[in-house]
């Protein structure tokens, strides 16, 4: 985090708005090129800021990634601390049209922190307010059912602030589970002739044992619907917060546990982008090839459980053997299948093995296969094209509003992929192209992830064929282990090693929103430090959050049949959603 | 118990078929318990509700699909309702929030049933030692297989589940559930419930728990009490 921007701090349409805001209670701050944009609004003027930032052609912000709450109550060192004003919101936005970053910061006191809701500005902002609400104790006002969301009824306080004990719990009984907001709501159209409430999850075998959602349904037609989550939130961001920086990596793993190399990578670079360092060219290489490999897995479960939920089998056994055969190249790179924990801040944590490309040419011919066998039974299978044609329609503007990134918001015709639009770890080198529908159904998500599928071997391809030579690791011993001859035989490496294990990293004080493509979409990681060995704010920015808090938006109107497409399609990781 | 192997030229099954269902009489006889020739078929016919929540569930998935195959051992028909499942295999983290349904799922599913944890998720908490976390699924039912790992490897939930059979074959879990006495069995590495401090556990608020209906458990939360007492005043 080295050098600062100009007096502009990154923000193109500045003189704007300082014309619209002359008092100076939207200004922007300055932030490390590494980091996004700023701009700060005082509390009164928040909303006209977010209203302004969507509305403005020279701003455009149209789509809402996410909304950071920290407590700053124990941190102290950054010059933006001011007094009182404990907690402080960060609205990260993108512009679909100008590809910019943005955050929109506001601070709040320690009492009654409140704020206006975001919701008719940003339709996005409805759960994250609910989150914010339950884990960091913010409230707003006009939201539409300000309730908890992660934790459950019977929780006391907020879990994430920093007064809260990390290991308090609290009971939950059946009465706490069971009531809804819609079992009770009787204000549903006069025409309906008769309607009957169903509980559909969270143990179903199509909700993956975590997702709720209760439905009002008129015969097989969906007239109102509910979800809920929460059922697995284990509390990552506050486990992060009592662990070393190193210590996170195995914790991100089981974010998106279909792909758990992708979080790995997405949190190492953004500690990475706080310490200033570049990490070897093949890491970075590697890195690439392996996340590809898990895109290709996330994929295909996503595929192949979407059809279990359908009711072919079949499929699946197809899609599951690329996954086991990808897992084999896995465990010989790390020795994990599953949770790899593969990537440390500053490379990799081993070698790959000596015939890495020769094993990926070899895998990369075979899963090519195994999409064809999957194309073969699906793509003009008519069964599969008339439960998928037209249902779980998202068009593009609603894609938008409520914050869609990744193959659900190509699906709908917004080209957005990190991966060609803020090209990193080498992106910007290979050949690729990003695969968009138009239609917005069921049936053009999957021809997307399809695609994509071949687009990642087209990379792996391209990558493995110049794999770099040389270490997985930077040399920087601040931030990595140094090699066992150095530390038995060197009075410099045994101190780099003892700080290393014994401190943690010493990241410097600063604030991070580092993204990458994840396989279900822009993948973030908003990093508070203060400097110390431990993550003072680890926010990650969910991809399938947005996703499962529109899907009870789609299904209205649908069959209850079509909402089990529409949820498989969405590809809603539980681990991911919940943290 | 006749350990001789008997071969009739007539015989269509066999022997021997297992250990307990010693020799047939003729074609279409066999003599033996009935207790024994029930948990051969109990062991030999498991049917598997998947309370999959997170990462160990795709593990799961491994070994029921075809590379790992879990249908050579008998435990082919997975059921996602309790209603037609004796064994509930718990894959994943269980919150606080699941919990309740946990044990309502447990309820519904008929005698005898079985249960495999899962994973060091569902055996201990994990390292999810936090607020929202049920630090091991055993705060809500009894367990019979713990399986360590995180996840699991699907050569470790076979072992698991061959343990389980073991057990059944030879009447010991029954002969426990009838004692009301619990003794659960560990595959793979321990799953370290021992080793940790109380200190490291994630606690309830206090004058809080989880209603422990089986005594067995019962007796064991005064244990801890007792140490934790013992604790205080060290």
């Amino acid at each position: 985090m080295s050098a600062t921007l100009s007096a502009t701090g990154g923000v193109s349409f500045a003189p704007v708005l300082e014309r619209k805001f002359p008092d100076g209670s939207v200004s922007v701050e300055r932030r490390p090129a590494a980091d996004v944009p700023t701009v700060v609004a005082a509390p009164g003027s928040f909303h006209e800021a977010a209203r302004f930032l969507r509305d403005d052609p020279a701003a455009g912000f149209d789509l809402l990634l996410d909304l950071v709450a920290v407590d700053r109550l124990k941190l102290d060192g950054p010059p933006s601390f001011r007094g009182d004003e404990r907690f402080q919101l960060n609205a990260l936005l993108y512009s679909t049209k100008r590809n910019e970053h943005l955050r929109l910061r506001v601070a709040l006191p320690a009492t009654e922190p409140r704020l206006q809701t975001l919701a008719e500005v940003w339709p996005a902002s409805n759960w994250f307010e609910r989150e914010a609400w339950d884990l960091m104790g913010i409230r707003f006002d006009g939201h539409p059912n300000l309730a908890r969301l992660l934790t459950h009824n019977g929780f006391v306080g907020h879990a994430l602030r920093k007064d809260y004990e990390a290991g308090q719990r609290w009971l939950c009984t059946d009465e706490d589970v069971l009531q809804t907001a819609l079992a009770a709501k009787t204000d549903l159209p006069e025409d309906v002739f008769e309607t009957m409430t169903l509980n559909f999850g969270p143990s179903h075998p199509s909700t993956h044992g975590t997702l709720r959602i209760v439905l009002r349904v008129d015969g097989e037609r969906i007239v109102a619907a509910e979800s809920e989550c929460g059922y697995l939130h284990r509390c990552f961001e506050k486990m992060s917060e009592t662990h070393t920086y190193t210590q996170v990596i195995p914790y991100t793993d089981r974010l998106n546990y279909c792909s758990p190399m992708i979080n790995g990578n997405g949190y190492a670079r953004a500690v990475e982008q706080m310490l200033g360092i570049e990490i070897p060219a093949r890491a970075r290489a590697v890195r690439v090839v392996l996340s590809e490999f898990s895109r290709i897995m996330d994929h295909m479960v996503c595929i192949g459980a979407n059809l279990v939920d359908l009711g072919g089998l079949t499929t699946f056994w197809y899609s599951y053997q690329a996954r086991e055969e990808i897992y084999s190249l896995l465990e010989a790179c790390c020795g994990a299948r599953l949770t790899s924990s593969y990537a440390r801040i500053g490379g990799l944590s081993l070698d790959v093995p000596d015939n890495f490309v020769e094993w990926c040419r070899t895998l990369g011919r075979s899963v090519t296969t195994h999409i064809r066998e999957v194309e073969t039974l699906l793509t003009k299978n008519r069964i599969f094209q008339k439960r998928m044609s037209g249902t779980g329609v998202v068009t593009k503007e609603q894609a938008i509003a409520w914050g869609f990134t990744g193959p659900c918001l190509r699906a709908s015709g917004v080209g957005y992929d990190v991966r060609k639009d803020k090209p990193y770890d080498g992106y910007d080198e290979v050949d690729f192209d990003v695969p968009v529908a138009t239609a917005g159904d069921n049936y053009s998500r999957y021809l997307v992830r399809m695609e994509e599928m071949r687009q990642s071997l087209r990379i792996i391809e391209q990558v493995v064929s110049k794999l770099p030579g040389g270490p997985v690791v930077s040399d920087d011993y601040r931030v990595v282990l140094p090699p066992k001859e150095m530390v038995y035989n060197e009075m410099e490496g045994l101190i780099f090693h003892f700080k290393n294990v014994f401190e943690g990293i010493q990241v410097p004080a600063g604030e991070i929103y580092s993204y990458t493509e994840g396989a279900n979409g822009e993948l973030g990681y908003s990093i508070v430090s203060d400097g110390s060995g431990r993550p003072y704010r680890v926010k990650v920015r969910p991809p399938c959050f947005p996703l499962f808090a529109a899907f009870e938006k789609i299904i209205i109107g649908g069959m209850v049949s079509d909402a089990v497409a529409t949820l498989g399609t969405l590809n809603i990781i539980a681990g991911e959603l919940d943290r | 118990m006749n350990d001789k192997k008997v071969y009739l030229p007539t015989a269509r099954i066999e022997p021997p078929l297992a250990p307990g269902v010693p020799s047939t009489v003729g074609s279409d006889f066999l003599t033996t318990k009935l207790d024994a020739l029930v948990q051969w078929g109990q062991k030999n016919s498991l049917w598997p509700m998947p309370f999959g929540t997170a990462c160990c569930a795709i593990e799961f998935m491994s070994s029921v699909s075809s590379h790992y195959d879990l249908a050579r051992f008998g435990a082919e028909v997975v059921r996602f309702s309790p209603r037609q499942a004796d064994l509930m295999i718990i894959a994943g983290t269980i919150t606080d929030k699941q919990a309740p349904i946990l044990r309502k799922i447990y309820d519904q599913m008929p005698e005898p049933k079985w249960v495999i944890s899962m994973g060091v998720c569902a055996c201990t908490g994990g390292f999810y030692r936090a607020y929202h976390v049920v630090q091991g699924v055993d705060e809500i039912v009894p367990v019979d297989v713990y399986v360590a790992g995180c996840p699991p490897t699907p050569e470790n939930l076979i072992h698991g589940l061959i343990e389980l059979q073991k057990r059944i074959q030879s009447g010991e879990l029954a002969r426990h559930r009838e004692a009301k006495t619990y003794v659960p069995i560990r595959v793979g590495t321990d799953p370290q419930v021992e080793s940790l401090p109380a200190w490291s556990k994630a606690v309830m608020a206090p004058g809080r728990s989880h209603g422990r209906e089986f005594p067995e458990m019962a007796e064991s939360a005064e244990a801890e009490a007792a140490e934790a007492e013992k604790g205080s005043k060290a």
